[in-house]
């Protein structure tokens, strides 16, 4: 076979045996990857999107970094079963600001796309720091020392800018008053007027009422733990879109 | 690296740059020691330059002593630094293993294994511990000592560039540091077997350009027209994953004092760079750079040729091309849009014919030396892993399709997957590479004991067999309960009933790692005696070679 023959070619020249490896293993990821950048159906057009609150930005920091997506995903799979135990299953656009993304890959327990305003913020605090005093059965770890920790968030602002800088749609007001946002978020009593700025602010870029959630999350009113973010991101997930405004059925929406 | 120099100070020219590359590099982590913003960021560049540091000094003292020794003698092959990363192997091995078999307890009993004020034991931190420390640190080093050996020996070259591939060694010990302690502190980017942040991940890419730097040179200085089919798997590996590396870590750090870093890409399309990653780590670390260590220890162990030469052209490019489009199967039935899942299950099924056609190549190759199956426990591990490689190629195909995908996705079947991938496949060809590279290169007349390699195997072979048949239970058990109904059209079971049922299948798991590992930690005692050169058991001392040492320190015609 001619072909067999010219391959002798490629062994005797290392430079064209690296260079047509290099073609043949990037041909795949160009033709899958790329068209997801541009195409606009990518990601579906839904009413309620916004960039996560400062808070519930720190608290998402803390679900990283604790790991949580090992054992938790973030991907509720168009199937009866799951759309009946967990909710409506999960868009694209949903996860849109996520830098990375949370979809996860193993439910060792179960999925989080959807478990914001599932428990209460008490039932949350306690299953965090002892989740077998609440599911005998469960094989999580403890996180008390997240209500222990006070939150470290002098430098949130950076973050919200290195975010917009890779295309998350944070507003320059929404970067100068991070910090202000950030504790008017967690405590309402003392930042009376903030809270109302930070509502009008986020409200304004869902496009919708009701996305931002203001209280203690802890019941520690002490001072703002690394609970209280976590509590937060974890009360917001999947409660953004207003799926009234999504039509599955929507050309652009048919993927 | 001219004489002249040597003689005159013991530095030659590929030290120097080693030596200027790491001063730059101490230059710019005190900076960010002294710009850190946050804690972590502090202690991780000081521990980097106390690390480079100490590297800087260790190569001034032993240049110092060198006098008129030439220390890159270019008549000798670099047998040292693969001796090195022997036993580096087997420190991470040893290493990963049992983090995996402390996660694995904390899952079956949380309460004993659950440690309230660490935090940094707790099992979202220590999985991507187990995780790298397996892949990364063990596989990784075993790569590192066989590729060096085998480009070697099959150019009949030295290594190239004298200091820097010892660069390439200690500068990736130093990556696999930096990682780990980053997973126990809870520096971490998320993204599944590429966790390190933005700065580990430069420093990696600074080593593995190096890596190819080295193997090219190689490959350039050899004596032989023809470079060995070992070497294209060893090629596709180095280049492919720099590739992958790169693109799914591109990031944009908070500021550079901070290790904290967002990705460029977000959602679906990072998901879908994510599993290009992840997927093709799988391909291109554990499948081709493994192919390229099958395809010189069994055929050097077993002394017959591989088996077919045209079968080795066509699996190569069929396999490297094929394997890049697969990454998709691992997002079935998410918000990917669905012509991309479905090219990713197409390409995983086509992906099945590739990898046999590998696992026959070397299977074969034992044709006319069968016994060999029988008589030398070393052969055996190799082949039974082509065995596994086959069985769990042939599993990945049948869990892409997505049919099958929504049962077994999210559960412990995936989990068994990889394991008898990474346990019987990786593993066992590893710890064969290991055996036959220890006996050869301490020019041993055989293994300090076979009897323990017989050992090491059965216990290893009934442990990875423990370790799938419980995840297939348990991951099959769970899969049908989450989509099961009573009569009533409700689901029947709470999740938490799900992870109940798997106690056992957990408890059955945890028994097969335990075996595993009993196995590895025979091996390392046996592979350390051979190479101090205590005298060999349970054998007659007429006994024959097991097998002929193929390496002589210095240059011979290639093998």
């Amino acid at each position: 076979m001619g072909l067999m023959n010219n391959h002798g070619v490629l062994e005797r020249h290392s430079l064209l045996l690296t260079i047509g490896i290099l073609i043949t293993v990037s041909i795949g990821g160009i033709i899958q990857m790329a068209p997801l950048f541009y195409m606009e159906n990518t990601i579906e057009k839904v009413e309620g999107m916004r960039p996560y609150t400062p808070l519930e930005l720190a608290g998402r920091n803390i679900y990283i970094r604790e790991g949580c997506y090992v054992c938790h995903s973030q991907m509720v799979r168009p199937l009866r079963d799951e759309v009946e135990r967990y909710g409506h299953y999960s868009l694209a656009a949903e996860s849109m600001y996520d830098h990375p993304f949370q979809w996860g890959s193993k439910r060792t327990g179960p999925d989080l796309a959807r478990v914001g305003g599932k428990y209460s913020d008490e039932w949350h605090l306690d299953h965090l720091i002892d989740p077998r005093a609440l599911v005998p059965e469960s094989i999580m770890p403890p996180y008390a020392f997240l209500a222990e920790k006070s939150l470290d968030y002098e430098n949130i602002a950076q973050d919200l800018k290195a975010l917009r800088m890779v295309g998350v749609d944070y507003t320059d007001e929404m970067i100068e008053n991070a910090v202000i946002d950030l504790e008017a978020q967690v405590d309402p009593d003392i930042y009376f007027d903030e809270q109302d700025a930070l509502v009008a602010r986020y409200t304004e870029a869902a496009g919708r009422e009701g996305t931002v959630q203001i209280r203690d999350f802890d019941r520690d009113p002490d001072r703002i733990t690394e609970m209280d973010a976590l509590i937060a991101y974890l009360q917001m997930t999947g409660t953004l879109v207003d799926f009234s405004t999504y039509e599955a059925e929507d050309l652009m929406n048919r993927r | 690296m001219s004489t002249t120099t040597l003689r005159k100070g013991g530095m030659d020219t590929s030290t120097v740059i080693v030596a200027t590359m790491l001063g730059i590099f101490a230059i710019l982590a005190v900076f960010i020691a002294g710009n850190a913003t946050d804690r972590l960021m502090g202690i991780h560049a000081t521990v980097f330059f106390a690390a480079v540091a100490a590297w800087l000094l260790g190569i001034g003292l032993w240049a110092g002593k060198l006098g008129d020794r030439d220390p890159f003698d270019q008549t000798k092959y670099e047998d040292t630094l693969v001796k090195f990363g022997i036993f580096t192997s087997m420190f991470w091995g040893i290493a990963g293993f049992l983090v995996g078999i402390v996660i694995a307890l904390q899952l079956t009993w949380p309460n004993i294994f659950y440690f309230e004020q660490w935090g940094f034991t707790n099992f979202g931190r220590l999985r991507p511990l187990h995780t790298s420390a397996v892949i990364f640190a063990f596989g990784g080093n075993v790569l590192l000592a066989t590729s060096f050996h085998v480009v070697q020996r099959t150019t009949r070259a030295r290594l190239f560039g004298g200091m820097l591939p010892w660069f390439v060694f200690w500068g990736y010990q130093l990556f696999i540091v930096i990682a780990a302690t980053g997973y126990l502190m809870g520096i971490t980017q998320s993204k599944e077997y590429a966790e390190p942040e933005w700065y580990a991940d430069l420093w990696l890419t600074v080593v593995w350009v190096a890596y190819l730097l080295v193997f090219l040179g190689t490959l350039w200085k050899r004596k032989e027209p023809h470079i060995y089919v070992a070497n294209w798997f060893y090629l596709s590996f180095i280049v492919t994953i720099a590739m992958l590396h790169i693109v799914n870590n591109l990031s944009l750090p908070v500021s550079l004092g901070s290790s904290k870093s967002y990705q460029l890409f977000a959602g679906v399309q990072d998901a879908l760079t994510q599993w290009w990653y992840g997927h093709n780590a799988v391909g291109f670390f554990l499948t081709t750079g493994f192919l390229a260590i099958m395809y010189y220890f069994i055929p050097k162990r077993v002394e017959r040729p591989v088996y077919s030469y045209r079968l080795s052209i066509v699996h190569f490019w069929s396999l490297i091309f094929i394997y890049i489009w697969a990454g998709p199967h691992h997002l079935h039935y998410t918000a990917l849009p669905q012509w991309a899942q479905t090219l990713g299950m197409t390409f995983s099924i086509m992906l099945w014919m590739p990898s046999w056609g590998g696992m026959i190549n070397g299977v074969m190759t034992l044709s006319g030396a069968w016994d060999k199956l029988r008589t030398d426990p070393v052969v055996r591990m190799m082949i039974v892993s082509l065995a596994f490689y086959g069985m769990s190629t042939f599993e990945g195909p049948l869990m892409s399709v997505r049919a099958v995908n929504s049962l077994s996705h999210y559960t412990e079947w995936g989990i068994g997957h990889v394991h008898s991938g990474a346990l019987g496949w990786v593993g066992f060809i590893s710890f064969g590479a290991l055996y036959c590279l220890t006996q050869w290169l301490w020019k041993r007349k055989s293994l300090y004991s076979v009897a323990l390699v017989e050992w090491h195997f059965w216990l290893a072979t009934i442990g990875i067999v423990f370790y799938m048949v419980s995840m297939w239970f348990a991951g099959i058990t769970e899969g049908l309960m989450w989509r099961a109904y009573n009569e009533f059209g409700f689901l029947e079971y709470s999740f938490v009933e799900t992870v109940e049922a798997k106690h056992i299948s957990y408890i059955i798991r945890m028994a097969g790692g335990l075996l595993y590992f009993s196995g590895a930690a025979i091996m390392v005692y046996n592979l350390v005696r051979t190479a101090i050169g205590h005298e060999r058991i349970n054998q007659p001392a007429s006994a024959p070679s097991v097998s002929s040492p193929p390496a002589a320190a210095s240059l011979q015609p290639a093998e």
